[in-house]
Protein backbone atom coordinates (compact mmCIF):
# COMPACT_ATOMS: atom_id res chain seq x y z
CA UNK A 1 0.00 0.00 0.00
CA UNK A 2 0.45 3.51 -0.41
CA UNK A 3 0.92 6.10 1.91
CA UNK A 4 1.34 10.12 1.26
CA UNK A 5 3.50 12.53 3.83
CA UNK A 6 2.85 16.51 3.20
CA UNK A 7 5.86 18.05 4.79
CA UNK A 8 6.23 22.28 4.96
CA UNK A 9 9.16 23.95 4.84
CA UNK A 10 9.05 26.91 8.10
CA UNK A 11 11.63 28.43 10.17
CA UNK A 12 13.93 26.41 12.13
CA UNK A 13 11.81 25.72 15.64
CA UNK A 14 14.95 26.85 17.34
CA UNK A 15 15.05 30.32 15.66
CA UNK A 16 13.19 33.17 17.12
CA UNK A 17 11.12 35.10 15.04
CA UNK A 18 11.05 38.88 14.83
CA UNK A 19 8.44 40.89 13.58
CA UNK A 20 9.04 43.56 10.95
CA UNK A 21 8.97 47.16 11.52
CA UNK A 22 6.55 48.06 9.17
CA UNK A 23 3.87 45.23 10.60
CA UNK A 24 3.74 42.90 7.61
CA UNK A 25 4.99 39.42 9.23
CA UNK A 26 7.60 38.69 10.53
CA UNK A 27 11.22 38.44 9.04
CA UNK A 28 12.17 35.18 7.72
CA UNK A 29 15.38 36.57 5.44
CA UNK A 30 18.41 34.73 6.19
CA UNK A 31 16.84 32.38 9.00
CA UNK A 32 17.44 28.79 9.11
CA UNK A 33 14.47 27.05 7.63
CA UNK A 34 13.66 23.26 8.51
CA UNK A 35 11.03 20.84 7.94
CA UNK A 36 8.41 21.23 9.77
CA UNK A 37 9.11 18.81 13.19
CA UNK A 38 5.26 17.63 13.15
CA UNK A 39 6.42 16.39 9.48
CA UNK A 40 9.34 14.95 10.34
CA UNK A 41 7.61 12.85 12.49
CA UNK A 42 5.02 11.65 10.05
CA UNK A 43 7.75 10.70 7.60
CA UNK A 44 9.58 8.69 10.26
CA UNK A 45 5.84 6.69 10.93
CA UNK A 46 5.47 6.41 7.42
CA UNK A 47 8.69 4.54 7.21
CA UNK A 48 8.35 1.78 10.12
CA UNK A 49 5.19 0.85 8.45
CA UNK A 50 7.58 0.28 5.50
CA UNK A 51 9.89 -1.16 7.60
CA UNK A 52 7.34 -3.66 9.06
CA UNK A 53 6.74 -4.64 5.48
CA UNK A 54 3.17 -2.92 5.62
CA UNK A 55 3.87 -0.25 2.84
CA UNK A 56 5.00 -0.72 -0.20
CA UNK A 57 5.74 3.11 -1.25
CA UNK A 58 5.99 6.37 0.72
CA UNK A 59 5.14 9.69 -1.31
CA UNK A 60 6.75 12.93 0.40
CA UNK A 61 4.46 16.24 -0.67
CA UNK A 62 5.31 19.85 -0.57
CA UNK A 63 3.52 23.00 -1.33
CA UNK A 64 5.31 26.31 -1.58
CA UNK A 65 8.20 28.27 -3.05
CA UNK A 66 11.14 26.00 -5.22
CA UNK A 67 13.37 26.14 -1.53
CA UNK A 68 10.58 23.42 -0.41
CA UNK A 69 13.12 20.66 -3.04
CA UNK A 70 14.89 20.65 0.40
CA UNK A 71 12.10 19.80 2.45
CA UNK A 72 11.45 16.88 -0.29
CA UNK A 73 15.38 15.96 -0.21
CA UNK A 74 15.30 15.57 3.85
CA UNK A 75 12.11 13.77 3.83
CA UNK A 76 13.80 11.85 0.69
CA UNK A 77 17.02 11.30 3.05
CA UNK A 78 15.24 9.38 5.57
CA UNK A 79 13.50 7.04 3.29
CA UNK A 80 10.63 8.29 1.61
CA UNK A 81 10.75 7.27 -2.41
CA UNK A 82 9.82 9.96 -4.12
CA UNK A 83 9.03 13.50 -4.17
CA UNK A 84 6.28 15.84 -5.58
CA UNK A 85 6.89 20.04 -5.00
CA UNK A 86 3.74 21.79 -6.19
CA UNK A 87 5.58 24.84 -6.57
CA UNK A 88 4.03 28.62 -6.12
CA UNK A 89 5.31 31.69 -4.49
CA UNK A 90 1.54 32.70 -3.21
CA UNK A 91 1.06 32.52 0.38
CA UNK A 92 -0.94 28.97 0.61
CA UNK A 93 -3.17 28.74 3.52
CA UNK A 94 -4.50 25.60 5.02
CA UNK A 95 -7.75 25.62 2.94
CA UNK A 96 -5.46 25.67 -0.33
CA UNK A 97 -3.41 23.55 0.85
CA UNK A 98 -5.82 20.80 1.54
CA UNK A 99 -7.75 21.18 -1.88
CA UNK A 100 -3.75 20.81 -3.56
CA UNK A 101 -3.48 17.39 -1.49
CA UNK A 102 -6.63 16.30 -2.63
CA UNK A 103 -5.98 16.65 -6.52
CA UNK A 104 -2.61 14.72 -5.36
CA UNK A 105 -4.47 12.33 -3.40
CA UNK A 106 -7.13 11.52 -6.51
CA UNK A 107 -3.98 10.78 -8.65
CA UNK A 108 -1.59 9.17 -6.68
CA UNK A 109 -5.19 6.83 -4.53
CA UNK A 110 -2.68 5.84 -1.32
CA UNK A 111 -4.49 3.95 0.91
CA UNK A 112 -3.15 6.75 3.86
CA UNK A 113 -1.89 9.71 4.29
CA UNK A 114 0.26 10.79 7.56
CA UNK A 115 0.54 14.74 7.98
CA UNK A 116 1.72 16.54 11.31
CA UNK A 117 -1.02 18.09 13.56
CA UNK A 118 0.30 21.74 12.83
CA UNK A 119 3.18 23.62 11.50
CA UNK A 120 5.05 25.67 13.78
CA UNK A 121 4.91 29.01 11.82
CA UNK A 122 1.18 29.45 11.45
CA UNK A 123 0.29 27.52 14.07
CA UNK A 124 -3.22 26.68 12.01
CA UNK A 125 -3.90 23.02 12.54
CA UNK A 126 -6.12 22.50 10.03
CA UNK A 127 -4.89 20.86 6.99
CA UNK A 128 -5.24 17.41 8.31
CA UNK A 129 -8.91 17.69 8.85
CA UNK A 130 -9.74 20.04 5.77
CA UNK A 131 -8.16 17.13 3.59
CA UNK A 132 -10.24 14.70 5.28
CA UNK A 133 -13.28 16.67 4.90
CA UNK A 134 -12.38 17.45 1.53
CA UNK A 135 -11.90 13.67 0.44
CA UNK A 136 -14.81 12.32 2.76
CA UNK A 137 -11.98 10.08 4.66
CA UNK A 138 -12.29 9.26 8.39
CA UNK A 139 -9.68 10.96 10.49
CA UNK A 140 -7.51 10.13 13.41
CA UNK A 141 -5.92 13.44 14.90
CA UNK A 142 -2.68 14.27 17.23
CA UNK A 143 -2.12 10.40 16.80
CA UNK A 144 0.62 8.94 19.34
CA UNK A 145 0.21 4.74 17.78
CA UNK A 146 -0.95 3.75 14.63
CA UNK A 147 -1.25 0.12 13.65
CA UNK A 148 -2.42 -1.15 10.07
CA UNK A 149 -3.62 -4.27 9.34
CA UNK A 150 -6.54 -5.78 7.42
CA UNK A 151 -7.58 -2.65 5.51
CA UNK A 152 -7.85 -0.40 8.98
CA UNK A 153 -5.85 1.74 11.03
CA UNK A 154 -6.35 1.58 14.60
CA UNK A 155 -5.48 4.73 15.96
CA UNK A 156 -4.83 5.72 20.09
CA UNK A 157 -4.92 9.74 19.82
CA UNK A 158 -3.68 12.31 22.29
CA UNK A 159 -6.80 13.93 23.81
CA UNK A 160 -7.62 16.50 26.72
CA UNK A 161 -7.68 14.26 29.83
CA UNK A 162 -5.90 11.14 28.27
CA UNK A 163 -6.21 8.96 25.09
CA UNK A 164 -8.44 7.14 22.73
CA UNK A 165 -8.64 4.56 20.18
CA UNK A 166 -10.06 4.62 17.25
CA UNK A 167 -10.29 2.17 14.04
CA UNK A 168 -10.66 3.51 11.18
CA UNK A 169 -11.64 2.10 7.68
CA UNK A 170 -8.69 3.11 5.05
CA UNK A 171 -8.17 5.00 2.93
CA UNK A 172 -7.76 7.21 5.69
CA UNK A 173 -5.73 10.54 7.56
CA UNK A 174 -4.01 10.42 10.16
CA UNK A 175 -2.24 13.59 11.88
CA UNK A 176 1.20 12.87 14.28
CA UNK A 177 1.60 14.64 17.71
CA UNK A 178 4.37 14.20 20.01
CA UNK A 179 5.05 11.20 21.34
CA UNK A 180 4.05 9.05 18.21
CA UNK A 181 7.92 8.26 17.32
CA UNK A 182 11.61 10.03 17.60
CA UNK A 183 12.17 10.35 14.01
CA UNK A 184 15.79 8.85 12.68
CA UNK A 185 18.85 11.12 12.24
CA UNK A 186 19.35 11.40 8.92
CA UNK A 187 23.00 9.74 7.70
CA UNK A 188 25.48 11.12 4.77
CA UNK A 189 24.91 8.26 2.86
CA UNK A 190 21.03 8.47 2.82
CA UNK A 191 21.50 12.47 1.94
CA UNK A 192 23.68 11.15 -1.01
CA UNK A 193 20.92 8.56 -2.16
CA UNK A 194 17.85 11.09 -2.00
CA UNK A 195 19.58 13.08 -4.45
CA UNK A 196 18.83 10.77 -7.12
CA UNK A 197 15.27 9.54 -6.15
CA UNK A 198 12.42 11.34 -8.28
CA UNK A 199 11.43 14.46 -7.77
CA UNK A 200 8.48 15.72 -9.67
CA UNK A 201 7.58 19.69 -9.90
CA UNK A 202 3.85 20.30 -10.42
CA UNK A 203 1.90 23.82 -10.04
CA UNK A 204 -1.42 24.66 -7.96
CA UNK A 205 -3.31 24.92 -11.79
CA UNK A 206 -2.42 21.36 -12.73
CA UNK A 207 -4.84 20.42 -9.97
CA UNK A 208 -7.37 23.06 -10.46
CA UNK A 209 -6.94 24.61 -7.15
CA UNK A 210 -7.33 28.69 -6.63
CA UNK A 211 -4.74 29.32 -3.97
CA UNK A 212 -5.83 33.27 -3.64
CA UNK A 213 -5.49 33.74 0.43
CA UNK A 214 -9.30 33.95 2.08
CA UNK A 215 -7.72 35.58 5.22
CA UNK A 216 -5.78 38.69 5.20
CA UNK A 217 -3.52 39.36 7.61
CA UNK A 218 -3.85 43.06 8.38
CA UNK A 219 -0.84 43.75 10.84
CA UNK A 220 1.66 41.58 12.62
CA UNK A 221 3.25 43.07 16.00
CA UNK A 222 5.26 41.46 18.91
CA UNK A 223 3.05 40.54 21.80
CA UNK A 224 3.40 42.48 25.01
CA UNK A 225 6.15 42.14 26.53
CA UNK A 226 6.77 40.58 30.49
CA UNK A 227 9.40 42.23 32.13
CA UNK A 228 11.29 39.84 34.51
CA UNK A 229 10.55 40.13 37.99
CA UNK A 230 13.12 39.62 41.18
CA UNK A 231 14.89 36.94 42.28
CA UNK A 232 14.27 35.79 46.01
CA UNK A 233 17.26 34.20 48.11
CA UNK A 234 15.25 31.27 50.09
CA UNK A 235 11.74 29.93 50.16
CA UNK A 236 10.57 31.72 53.22
CA UNK A 237 11.35 35.05 51.10
CA UNK A 238 9.30 33.44 47.95
CA UNK A 239 6.26 32.35 50.51
CA UNK A 240 6.17 36.19 51.86
CA UNK A 241 5.90 37.81 48.48
CA UNK A 242 3.12 35.47 47.12
CA UNK A 243 1.13 35.57 50.26
CA UNK A 244 1.59 39.44 51.16
CA UNK A 245 2.93 41.19 47.36
CA UNK A 246 0.99 39.01 44.78
CA UNK A 247 -1.16 37.67 47.76
CA UNK A 248 -2.44 34.41 44.63
CA UNK A 249 -1.72 32.01 48.30
CA UNK B 1 -27.59 36.63 11.94
CA UNK B 2 -27.08 34.61 15.32
CA UNK B 3 -23.75 32.90 16.21
CA UNK B 4 -22.98 29.17 17.21
CA UNK B 5 -21.10 27.95 19.99
CA UNK B 6 -20.37 24.40 19.69
CA UNK B 7 -20.54 22.69 23.37
CA UNK B 8 -17.60 21.26 24.87
CA UNK B 9 -18.53 17.99 27.36
CA UNK B 10 -18.61 14.41 27.87
CA UNK B 11 -22.52 13.83 27.88
CA UNK B 12 -22.65 14.11 31.27
CA UNK B 13 -21.22 17.53 32.39
CA UNK B 14 -20.75 20.98 30.11
CA UNK B 15 -16.70 21.77 30.15
CA UNK B 16 -15.45 24.69 31.58
CA UNK B 17 -13.98 25.80 28.14
CA UNK B 18 -17.64 26.50 26.61
CA UNK B 19 -17.95 29.66 28.92
CA UNK B 20 -14.60 31.05 27.43
CA UNK B 21 -16.19 30.70 24.29
CA UNK B 22 -19.45 31.78 24.79
CA UNK B 23 -17.64 35.03 25.67
CA UNK B 24 -15.98 35.66 22.88
CA UNK B 25 -19.05 34.86 20.53
CA UNK B 26 -21.24 37.78 22.77
CA UNK B 27 -18.02 39.32 21.61
CA UNK B 28 -19.71 39.33 17.95
CA UNK B 29 -23.27 39.04 18.13
CA UNK B 30 -25.96 39.07 21.09
CA UNK B 31 -27.72 36.14 19.68
CA UNK B 32 -25.61 33.72 21.28
CA UNK B 33 -27.09 29.85 20.46
CA UNK B 34 -25.27 26.33 21.77
CA UNK B 35 -25.01 23.25 19.70
CA UNK B 36 -25.14 20.08 21.95
CA UNK B 37 -24.20 17.37 19.79
CA UNK B 38 -23.86 13.67 21.64
CA UNK B 39 -25.30 10.74 23.10
CA UNK B 40 -27.85 10.97 26.04
CA UNK B 41 -26.79 14.49 27.02
CA UNK B 42 -29.68 15.97 28.15
CA UNK B 43 -27.69 16.75 31.38
CA UNK B 44 -25.56 18.86 28.91
CA UNK B 45 -28.23 20.85 27.29
CA UNK B 46 -29.99 21.55 30.49
CA UNK B 47 -26.72 22.79 31.71
CA UNK B 48 -26.15 24.94 28.77
CA UNK B 49 -29.23 26.65 28.78
CA UNK B 50 -28.50 28.18 31.65
CA UNK B 51 -25.08 29.50 31.00
CA UNK B 52 -25.47 33.58 31.41
CA UNK B 53 -25.88 34.92 27.31
CA UNK B 54 -27.44 32.04 25.58
CA UNK B 55 -30.19 32.54 23.58
CA UNK B 56 -31.30 29.17 22.26
CA UNK B 57 -29.67 25.39 22.90
CA UNK B 58 -29.78 23.02 20.04
CA UNK B 59 -29.27 19.29 21.46
CA UNK B 60 -28.74 16.64 18.93
CA UNK B 61 -28.58 13.08 20.85
CA UNK B 62 -27.55 10.03 18.95
CA UNK B 63 -25.23 7.00 19.82
CA UNK B 64 -23.61 8.37 16.54
CA UNK B 65 -22.93 11.52 18.43
CA UNK B 66 -22.08 9.74 22.11
CA UNK B 67 -17.96 9.23 21.39
CA UNK B 68 -17.93 13.01 19.82
CA UNK B 69 -16.73 11.29 16.56
CA UNK B 70 -15.28 14.09 14.29
CA UNK B 71 -16.99 13.01 11.38
CA UNK B 72 -20.16 12.59 12.81
CA UNK B 73 -20.03 15.36 14.59
CA UNK B 74 -19.23 17.93 11.82
CA UNK B 75 -21.97 16.40 10.10
CA UNK B 76 -24.49 17.64 12.82
CA UNK B 77 -22.85 21.40 12.60
CA UNK B 78 -22.92 21.48 8.86
CA UNK B 79 -26.91 20.59 9.21
CA UNK B 80 -27.80 24.11 10.64
CA UNK B 81 -24.39 26.01 9.72
CA UNK B 82 -26.35 28.11 7.16
CA UNK B 83 -28.65 29.62 9.98
CA UNK B 84 -25.53 30.95 11.76
CA UNK B 85 -22.44 33.62 10.46
CA UNK B 86 -20.44 32.35 12.78
CA UNK B 87 -19.06 28.69 14.27
CA UNK B 88 -17.10 28.96 17.12
CA UNK B 89 -15.30 26.31 18.95
CA UNK B 90 -12.80 26.05 21.86
CA UNK B 91 -9.39 25.36 20.91
CA UNK B 92 -8.68 22.20 22.55
CA UNK B 93 -8.19 18.73 21.58
CA UNK B 94 -11.61 18.05 21.25
CA UNK B 95 -12.40 21.28 18.67
CA UNK B 96 -9.61 21.60 17.05
CA UNK B 97 -10.34 17.99 15.73
CA UNK B 98 -14.01 18.96 14.50
CA UNK B 99 -13.69 22.43 13.44
CA UNK B 100 -11.29 22.46 10.44
CA UNK B 101 -13.71 19.72 8.72
CA UNK B 102 -16.78 22.17 9.31
CA UNK B 103 -14.80 25.00 7.61
CA UNK B 104 -13.73 22.82 4.73
CA UNK B 105 -17.09 21.72 3.77
CA UNK B 106 -18.45 24.94 4.35
CA UNK B 107 -15.19 26.00 1.69
CA UNK B 108 -14.14 28.82 3.76
CA UNK B 109 -10.85 30.03 5.77
CA UNK B 110 -11.15 28.50 9.51
CA UNK B 111 -9.32 31.38 12.13
CA UNK B 112 -7.23 29.07 14.54
CA UNK B 113 -7.03 30.62 18.24
CA UNK B 114 -8.77 33.64 18.07
CA UNK B 115 -7.28 35.89 21.43
CA UNK B 116 -9.18 39.38 20.36
CA UNK B 117 -12.11 39.88 18.65
CA UNK B 118 -11.78 43.35 16.93
CA UNK B 119 -14.88 43.33 14.85
CA UNK B 120 -16.95 40.56 13.30
CA UNK B 121 -14.91 40.07 10.61
CA UNK B 122 -11.50 40.65 12.09
CA UNK B 123 -9.15 38.96 14.96
CA UNK B 124 -6.01 38.29 16.89
CA UNK B 125 -4.12 35.51 16.41
CA UNK B 126 -1.36 34.17 18.04
CA UNK B 127 1.44 32.82 14.80
CA UNK B 128 5.15 31.45 15.84
CA UNK B 129 4.35 30.03 19.32
CA UNK B 130 3.23 33.17 20.24
CA UNK B 131 6.06 35.58 19.14
CA UNK B 132 4.02 37.32 17.41
CA UNK B 133 0.24 38.28 17.08
CA UNK B 134 -1.45 38.81 13.83
CA UNK B 135 -4.08 40.77 12.97
CA UNK B 136 -6.42 38.90 10.51
CA UNK B 137 -10.05 39.61 8.34
CA UNK B 138 -11.83 37.04 6.92
CA UNK B 139 -13.67 37.91 3.54
CA UNK B 140 -15.89 34.30 3.49
CA UNK B 141 -19.66 34.17 4.21
CA UNK B 142 -18.96 32.02 6.90
CA UNK B 143 -16.18 32.33 9.92
CA UNK B 144 -15.62 29.44 11.38
CA UNK B 145 -13.08 29.90 14.77
CA UNK B 146 -11.52 28.31 17.34
CA UNK B 147 -11.26 30.27 20.38
CA UNK B 148 -7.93 30.28 22.64
CA UNK B 149 -10.08 29.88 25.95
CA UNK B 150 -7.44 31.54 28.15
CA UNK B 151 -7.99 34.91 26.30
CA UNK B 152 -11.43 35.38 27.09
CA UNK B 153 -13.09 35.35 30.67
CA UNK B 154 -15.64 32.72 31.49
CA UNK B 155 -19.45 34.07 31.16
CA UNK B 156 -21.00 32.91 34.27
CA UNK B 157 -22.31 29.27 34.41
CA UNK B 158 -25.85 30.19 35.90
CA UNK B 159 -28.65 32.92 35.29
CA UNK B 160 -29.83 32.70 31.79
CA UNK B 161 -32.67 30.46 30.84
CA UNK B 162 -32.66 29.79 27.42
CA UNK B 163 -35.16 27.21 25.48
CA UNK B 164 -33.92 23.81 24.24
CA UNK B 165 -34.92 22.54 20.72
CA UNK B 166 -34.07 19.18 19.41
CA UNK B 167 -32.68 18.74 16.40
CA UNK B 168 -32.59 15.87 13.80
CA UNK B 169 -29.26 13.95 14.56
CA UNK B 170 -27.24 12.91 11.57
CA UNK B 171 -25.98 8.89 10.49
CA UNK B 172 -23.18 7.58 11.51
CA UNK B 173 -20.57 8.40 9.03
CA UNK B 174 -19.46 4.76 9.32
CA UNK B 175 -15.36 5.21 8.58
CA UNK B 176 -14.61 5.42 12.14
CA UNK B 177 -15.29 3.48 15.53
CA UNK B 178 -14.89 4.38 18.92
CA UNK B 179 -12.64 1.72 20.78
CA UNK B 180 -11.58 2.87 24.17
CA UNK B 181 -10.96 6.16 26.00
CA UNK B 182 -8.57 5.79 29.12
CA UNK B 183 -8.89 9.20 30.76
CA UNK B 184 -5.97 9.92 33.62
CA UNK B 185 -8.43 9.98 36.72
CA UNK B 186 -7.33 12.69 39.15
CA UNK B 187 -8.82 14.72 41.87
CA UNK B 188 -6.61 17.54 40.89
CA UNK B 189 -8.15 20.49 39.08
CA UNK B 190 -7.93 20.32 35.03
CA UNK B 191 -4.75 21.68 34.03
CA UNK B 192 -6.37 24.24 31.33
CA UNK B 193 -8.73 25.89 33.71
CA UNK B 194 -6.64 25.63 36.62
CA UNK B 195 -5.77 28.68 39.06
CA UNK B 196 -2.78 27.42 40.26
CA UNK B 197 -0.36 25.50 38.03
CA UNK B 198 3.08 23.74 38.94
CA UNK B 199 5.09 22.26 36.29
CA UNK B 200 8.24 19.90 35.78
CA UNK B 201 11.01 20.66 33.35
CA UNK B 202 13.81 18.28 32.02
CA UNK B 203 15.65 19.44 35.26
CA UNK B 204 13.42 16.97 37.32
CA UNK B 205 15.09 14.43 36.13
CA UNK B 206 13.02 11.15 35.94
CA UNK B 207 9.44 10.37 36.14
CA UNK B 208 10.33 9.10 39.50
CA UNK B 209 11.83 12.93 40.65
CA UNK B 210 8.31 14.28 39.64
CA UNK B 211 6.36 12.90 42.49
CA UNK B 212 8.08 15.47 44.54
CA UNK B 213 5.83 17.90 43.07
CA UNK B 214 2.66 16.03 44.58
CA UNK B 215 3.19 17.62 47.80
CA UNK B 216 3.14 21.01 46.62
CA UNK B 217 0.45 20.88 43.67
CA UNK B 218 -1.23 19.43 47.08
CA UNK B 219 -0.89 22.42 49.32
CA UNK B 220 -1.38 24.64 46.67
CA UNK B 221 -4.83 23.26 44.64
CA UNK B 222 -2.79 23.24 41.69
CA UNK B 223 -3.06 20.89 38.84
CA UNK B 224 0.31 19.76 37.38
CA UNK B 225 1.86 20.47 34.30
CA UNK B 226 5.59 19.75 32.75
CA UNK B 227 7.59 21.43 29.37
CA UNK B 228 7.75 19.42 26.20
CA UNK B 229 11.30 18.34 26.93
CA UNK B 230 9.92 16.53 30.27
CA UNK B 231 7.44 14.77 28.23
CA UNK B 232 9.92 14.18 25.60
CA UNK B 233 12.06 12.59 28.04
CA UNK B 234 9.38 10.41 29.33
CA UNK B 235 9.38 12.05 32.54
CA UNK B 236 5.39 12.91 32.73
CA UNK B 237 2.54 12.13 29.91
CA UNK B 238 1.68 14.61 26.80
CA UNK B 239 -1.49 14.90 28.69
CA UNK B 240 0.45 17.58 30.88
CA UNK B 241 2.43 19.22 28.53
CA UNK B 242 2.53 23.02 28.71
CA UNK B 243 3.15 24.78 25.40
CA UNK B 244 3.09 25.79 21.87
CA UNK B 245 2.07 22.20 20.83
CA UNK B 246 0.34 21.10 24.31
CA UNK B 247 -2.20 23.14 26.35
CA UNK B 248 -1.88 26.54 27.24
CA UNK B 249 -2.50 27.97 30.53
CA UNK B 250 -2.80 31.36 32.11
CA UNK B 251 -3.39 31.15 35.66
CA UNK B 252 -3.27 32.98 38.83
CA UNK B 253 -0.10 31.57 39.64
CA UNK B 254 2.26 29.38 37.77
CA UNK B 255 5.63 27.42 39.31
CA UNK B 256 7.69 26.48 36.90
CA UNK B 257 10.19 23.98 38.21
CA UNK B 258 13.61 22.53 36.33
CA UNK B 259 11.85 24.41 33.69
CA UNK B 260 14.59 26.37 31.62
CA UNK B 261 11.95 28.09 29.39
CA UNK B 262 12.24 26.93 26.11
CA UNK B 263 9.96 29.37 23.47
CA UNK B 264 7.79 27.05 22.81
CA UNK B 265 7.32 26.41 26.58
CA UNK B 266 7.15 29.77 27.53
CA UNK B 267 4.37 30.71 24.66
CA UNK B 268 1.95 28.25 26.78
CA UNK B 269 2.06 30.07 29.96
CA UNK B 270 3.48 33.62 29.85
CA UNK B 271 0.17 34.90 29.83
CA UNK B 272 -0.33 33.71 33.59
CA UNK B 273 -0.55 36.59 36.56
CA UNK B 274 2.45 35.29 38.59
CA UNK B 275 5.12 33.05 37.50
CA UNK B 276 7.38 31.83 40.11
CA UNK B 277 10.95 29.77 38.45
CA UNK B 278 13.18 27.41 40.33
CA UNK B 279 15.84 26.59 38.26
CA UNK B 280 19.47 26.03 39.64
CA UNK B 281 20.79 27.47 35.95
CA UNK B 282 20.62 31.36 37.03
CA UNK B 283 20.96 32.53 33.48
CA UNK B 284 17.86 29.81 32.46
CA UNK B 285 15.80 32.42 30.20
CA UNK B 286 12.29 30.99 32.28
CA UNK B 287 13.91 33.64 34.66
CA UNK B 288 13.44 36.62 31.94
CA UNK B 289 9.28 35.79 32.15
CA UNK B 290 9.02 35.33 36.35
CA UNK B 291 8.12 37.44 38.88
CA UNK B 292 10.05 35.61 41.60
CA UNK B 293 12.95 34.03 40.77
CA UNK B 294 15.10 31.28 42.64
CA UNK B 295 18.46 29.86 42.03
CA UNK B 296 19.08 26.78 43.30
CA UNK B 297 18.59 23.12 44.03
CA UNK B 298 15.16 22.39 43.37
CA UNK B 299 14.92 18.76 45.33
CA UNK B 300 16.00 20.76 48.53
CA UNK B 301 13.97 24.37 46.96
CA UNK B 302 10.69 22.34 46.70
CA UNK B 303 10.30 20.36 50.11
CA UNK B 304 11.16 23.69 51.95
CA UNK B 305 8.77 25.61 50.53
CA UNK B 306 5.52 23.20 50.92
CA UNK B 307 6.65 22.80 54.48
CA UNK B 308 6.91 27.20 54.40
CA UNK B 309 3.68 27.21 52.73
Amino acid sequence: MKVLVPVKRVVDYNVKVRVKSDQTGVDIANVKMSMNPFDEIAVEEAMRLKEKGTVSEVVAISCGVAQCQETLRTAMAIGADRGVLVQTDEELQPLAVAKILKGIAEKEQPDLIILGKQAIDDDANQTGQMLAALMGWPQATFASKVEVADGKATVTREIDGGLETLELTLPAIVTTDLRLNEPRYVTLPNIMKSKKKPLETLTPADFGVDVTPRLKTLKVVEPAARSAGIKVPDMAALVDKLKNEAKVV
Amino acid sequence: MSVLVIAEHDNAQLKAATLNVVAAATQIDSDVHVLVAGGDAQAVADEAAKVAGVTKVLMADSPALADALAENVAEQVLAVASDYSHILFASTAGGENVSPRVAAKLDVAQVSDIMTVISADTFERPIYAGNAIATVQSSDATKVLTVRTTSFDAVAAEGGSAEIVKIDSVADSGGSEFIGRELATSDRPELAGAAVVVSGGRGMGSADNFKILDPLADKLGAALGASRAAVDAGYAPNDWQVGQTGKIVAPQLYVAVGISGAIQHLAGMKDSKVIVAINKDGEAPIFGVSDYGYVGDLFEAVPEMVTTL
